[in-house]
């Protein structure tokens, strides 16, 4: 690790140099990268910046205005502000003075855990916490060394509070501005120093737990916030794509421009030559203006070959998840407790089901954009985007160049969800660029938004478990089969080895399955659906895993405990018990579900007929970074097996709370999308393509369709985890559990249809 | 080469009438406050004003809008004093943004008619709006509020916002 922290200021002489700076360079772990051939390595990407900056977290300027570079991708979860909020929780500086600036793809702003600039996971506030803090406190500590000189008093006497240096003695004072203009700031930390500062207790904080507004929020109400898709760039022309009929797999085979070349401002057909493996077979009509482009791009006549997944359907995806899942020897085992074999086969009762989840495409509202533009040796890429270290290699992959030619101009995002983890829209950008030597801006369509997206994988799972005499279950089998989104990456630093060190597996598509609950016997398994791999290349849409593991879980535990007669929500408190690992997380879970139940009248409210409340709880994202989150649904169901969710309560341990409003703010968007992705949101896959192009056939919950949230944020004074995703996953299983107790309907499949629910009332 | 009066600017543009609205406004004009989100009237980010009705921009050709008064979220409240942005603000309802513009005007249209509007009102007229991060809670608080705001600054007293 070669980490090095400088504060500098500028030179006396020169004022508008006088900033103070601090930061760190901090390498990263190296992660290989073998979707793009050849030496266009991701190692290289994050080794070489492509533009020289000071290596700064923030900088503090004449004017006093303390300006933090975010590493972090803001896609809504006000994650640049909550950086900001961090540093100024130690700092000492006051709110009105923050700004926030995104970093693009320069390693130096690299994530210090992660070792790349990525967004995901809801990793962020909690592994930044301790960086930002540190960053943080060095300036406050600095800034105070430097008054106590200016004012020729101990440095032991200051106090710091709202940018102001403070000496009560003599009532002397500096603010942070008169400090930094005097350029008298010169302290420097080892990074030893650094991690030596002995930060705020929980006690001391008066910025961390307050709903400061966020940073972000003005320039949202009145259209000036920029996001990718509101490039500009000199001389820049637009292109449209024209795509195949097949997700994945498909190749031109001719392209007839001679109708195009009709239409005004009609400038070329750009075939793309994607060896970065992003696209197949995609073209784009490049023209002078959008609407120019839209036009010549329907004038295109164009042929595919439809390659090998031109058959491909969402049932032969499941028929293959079916046959894989009963071969003995398929996937790796990302969980391997006991002896489940033995332990069902002396079972008192034995449960098996299968849980699916549908194709689920993303959707942010800014559809996938890209404007391109080489300048010199180098390509500047704008777009907003959740991976700038991968998608910079991706630009590079495209262009044919060295990843450190390539600069990545960060926007906010139009929404992300893990859609702008991937960098796809930046390959027809960048070869249309370099095919016509202009700009290009490139904006896909809502259809291509929705038929090239990297959805969120058809699943399979199937679970077997069993139950002792006593009602307690002592085994369980969990095959989980999907695509892996993480796999895609081709960064092996992103698999996990198989708990028999068989293999790497995608953890990211059984993560939850290893849940709090005790079950002395208990088997995962990951099973990897190649063709679904290669039909629908998948990506990680929010609460990636955990949306489809706990579906199961959480379903599969309901079902247990009717079958031993149990309260489900009883039931499992008394598998929480916080045996041997699950000690801490398990208990923090038990007490989640409990305040929820309390919170919803659990137990206690007499409802009416064919009305029912449900409960999941769970601990996503990962064990390590779980936020424990439990939902109370409460659901009314008609005799036609129309289902209207009447209220969630939701309750969530996040530890600490940096911005208790920004948290609900994302628990209630979580809980929203957790919702729609339960009875809303289902693509299918036929004759290789996906089938719904808009919002009238892929179809996110409206207002209309909004029942009351309850959220309840629990800080408990441990370490922040992430609030962006957790929620997302509790939904389906808790209506899915509520409406069999409101009809004792079971379904299994999400989306949850009305048919579906009244096919299970029948049965 | 219509003739276009945006937020009591006229101005010319250089485009086929059959261009939608939006990319006039978007990519020509480069007033990027109107999104562009679905193209196909399904989702309200590309919604502006013409002779105070909401209308989808994405849906409207350019050719007939030609003399009449169209107004941008630029063009609103352009330092954002309008009731609406500032209960925007007071709520913290955008998260990634991007749907807001359009949410406001369409809601605008609304107020400009009814300052007292039930909840079941503000759900009919704002349900063709999607918003992908699910800011609706807050959305119909932020209506709610400036709707009050509006009403107090109307009747001249002094009756405190809630
Ligand atoms: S872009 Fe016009 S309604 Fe969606
Ligand atoms: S705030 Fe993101 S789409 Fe509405």
């Amino acid at each position: 690790m070669n980490k090095q922290v400088k504060i500098t200021n500028g030179e006396p002489t020169d004022l508008s140099r006088r900033t103070f700076l601090i930061g760190t360079a901090a390498a990263g772990v190296t992660l290989g990268y073998a979707a793009i051939p050849g030496s266009l390595g991701l190692d290289k990407a994050m080794a070489a910046p492509a533009k020289i900056d000071p290596s700064v977290w923030y900088s503090i300027a004449p004017d006093g205005l303390i300006t933090v570079t975010v590493g972090k991708a803001d896609m809504g979860q006000h994650i640049a502000s909550t950086m900001a909020q961090m540093v100024a929780e130690e700092l000492g500086s006051n709110w009105k003075d923050m700004r926030v600036s995104l970093s693009g793809n320069d390693p130096k702003f690299n994530d210090p855990m992660l070792g790349a600039l990525i967004t995901g996971g809801s990793w962020s506030t909690m592994m930044n916490f301790d960086a930002m803090s540190r960053a943080g406190a060095a300036g406050r500590i600095a800034l105070t060394e430097a008054a106590a000189g200016m004012m020729g008093v101990p440095a032991a006497e200051l106090t710091v509070r709202d940018s102001v240096i403070t000496h009560a003695k003599s009532k002397k004072s500096k603010t942070f501005a008169e400090v930094v203009k005097s350029g008298k700031v010169t302290k420097t930390f080892t990074p030893d120093e650094l991690k030596a500062i002995k930060l705020k207790t929980p006690d001391q904080y008066s910025m961390i737990g307050v709903s400061v507004p966020q940073l972000d929020i003005p320039f949202k109400v009145n259209g000036t916030a920029k996001y990718g898709i509101d490039t500009f760039l000199p001389g820049m022309v637009y292109g449209k794509l024209v795509l195949p009929p097949v997700r994945f797999g498909a190749t031109v085979k001719s392209v007839d421009d001679s109708a195009a070349k009709k239409v005004p401002g009609f400038i070329k057909a750009v075939v793309l030559d994607d060896k970065t493996g992003s696209t197949t077979g995609w073209i784009v009509a490049v023209a002078k203006t959008y609407q120019d482009a839209r036009k010549a791009a329907d004038a295109l006549k164009v042929t595919w070959d439809h390659g090998p997944n031109a058959n491909v359907s969402s049932e032969s995806l499941l028929a293959e998840a079916k046959r894989l899942q009963q071969k003995g020897d398929a996937g790796l085992f990302f969980v391997k407790n006991g002896d489940t074999g033995a332990a069902l086969g002396t079972a008192a009762k034995v449960l098996e089901a299968e849980y699916t989840t549908n194709i689920n495409i993303h959707c942010p509202m800014e559809p996938m954009n890209c404007t391109a533009h080489k300048e010199g040796d180098i390509w500047h890429v704008h777009t907003g985007n959740q991976f700038a270290t991968r998608t910079g290699a991706i630009a590079a992959g495209a262009a044919g160049v060295d990843p450190k030619y390539v600069v990545l101009h960060q926007a906010w995002l139009g929404g992300g969800f893990g859609r702008r983890l991937d960098g796809d829209m930046t390959v027809p950008a960048v070869q249309a660029a370099k095919a016509v030597g202009k700009p290009v801006k490139v904006i896909y369509s809502r259809e291509d938004d929705v038929t090239m997206d990297f959805s969120r994988p058809l699943t399979y799972q199937k679970i077997k478990a069993g139950l002792d005499a006593d009602g307690k279950v002592v085994a369980m089998n969990h095959d989980v089969v999907s695509a892996w989104p993480t796999k895609r990456w081709g960064i092996p630093d992103f698999l996990s080895p198989s708990v028999d060190k068989k293999g790497a597996l995608d953890a990211f598509t059984v993560n939850g399955a290893d849940f709090f609950y005790s079950v002395p016997n208990h088997n995962v398994r990951a099973i990897l659906n190649e063709l679904a791999q290669s039909a629908t290349p998948s990506g990680q849409l929010r609460s990636v895993a955990p949306g489809w593991t706990f579906w199961a879980v959480e379903s599969m535990i309901d079902e247990l405990a009717h079958a031993a007669g149990r309260d489900p929500a009883q039931f499992r408190i008394a598998m929480l018990d916080g045996a041997g690992d699950n000690d801490g997380g398990a208990q923090r879970l038990r007490n989640t579900l409990l305040a929820a139940m309390g919170l919803a009248g659990y137990g206690t409210k007499k409802l009416p007929k064919g009305e029912g409340m449900g409960v999941a709880c769970v601990s996503s994202q990962e064990r390590k970074t779980a936020s424990w989150t439990a939902c109370v649904a409460h659901v009314a169901v008609s005799p036609s097996g129309e289902i209207t969710p009447k209220k969630l309560t939701v309750a969530t341990d996040v530890g600490t709370a940096v911005n208790p409003d920004g948290i609900r703010a994302q628990v209630e968007g979580g809980a929203l999308w957790g919702l729609s992705l339960a009875l809303y949101e289902k693509a299918t896959l036929k004759d290789g393509g996906i089938e719904q192009t808009n919002f009238d056939t892929y179809t996110p919950l409206r207002m209309s369709q909004m029942p009351e949230v309850s959220v309840h944020i629990i800080a408990n004074g441990e370490h922040a985890t992430g609030v962006g995703e957790p929620t997302v996953t509790v939904i389906a299983p808790a209506i899915a559990n509520a409406v069999f107790n409101a009809v004792g309907a079971r379904v299994r499949s999400l989306p949850i249809t009305a048919e579906a629910v009244k096919g299970a009332m029948k049965a | 080469m219509p003739n276009l009066n945006i937020n009591g600017r006229n101005m010319s543009v250089e485009a086929a009438g059959d261009t939608p609205l939006l990319w006039v406004i978007r990519e020509q004009l480069q007033m990027t406050g109107t999104k562009f989100g679905c193209g196909a009237g399904l989702c309200g980010a590309c919604t502006v004003h013409v002779n105070g009705e909401a209308v989808r921009s994405c849906q409207t050709a350019v050719s007939e809008v030609a003399g009449k008064k169209i107004t941008t979220i630029e063009g609103l409240g352009a330092k954002g004093e309008h009731p609406l942005q500032k209960a925007w603000v007071a709520e913290q309802v955008p998260q990634c943004g991007y749907c807001q513009s359009g949410q406001i005007m369409q809601a605008a249209s609304l107020l400009a008619k009814n300052t007292n509007p039930t909840k079941e009102e503000v759900v009919a007229h704002m349900d063709g709006n999607l918003c992908r991060c699910m800011t609706y809670s807050r959305i119909q608080r932020a209506i709610m509020r400036a709707a009050s705001e509006m009403r107090t600054a109307s009747t001249g007293t002094d009756r405190r916002n809630t």
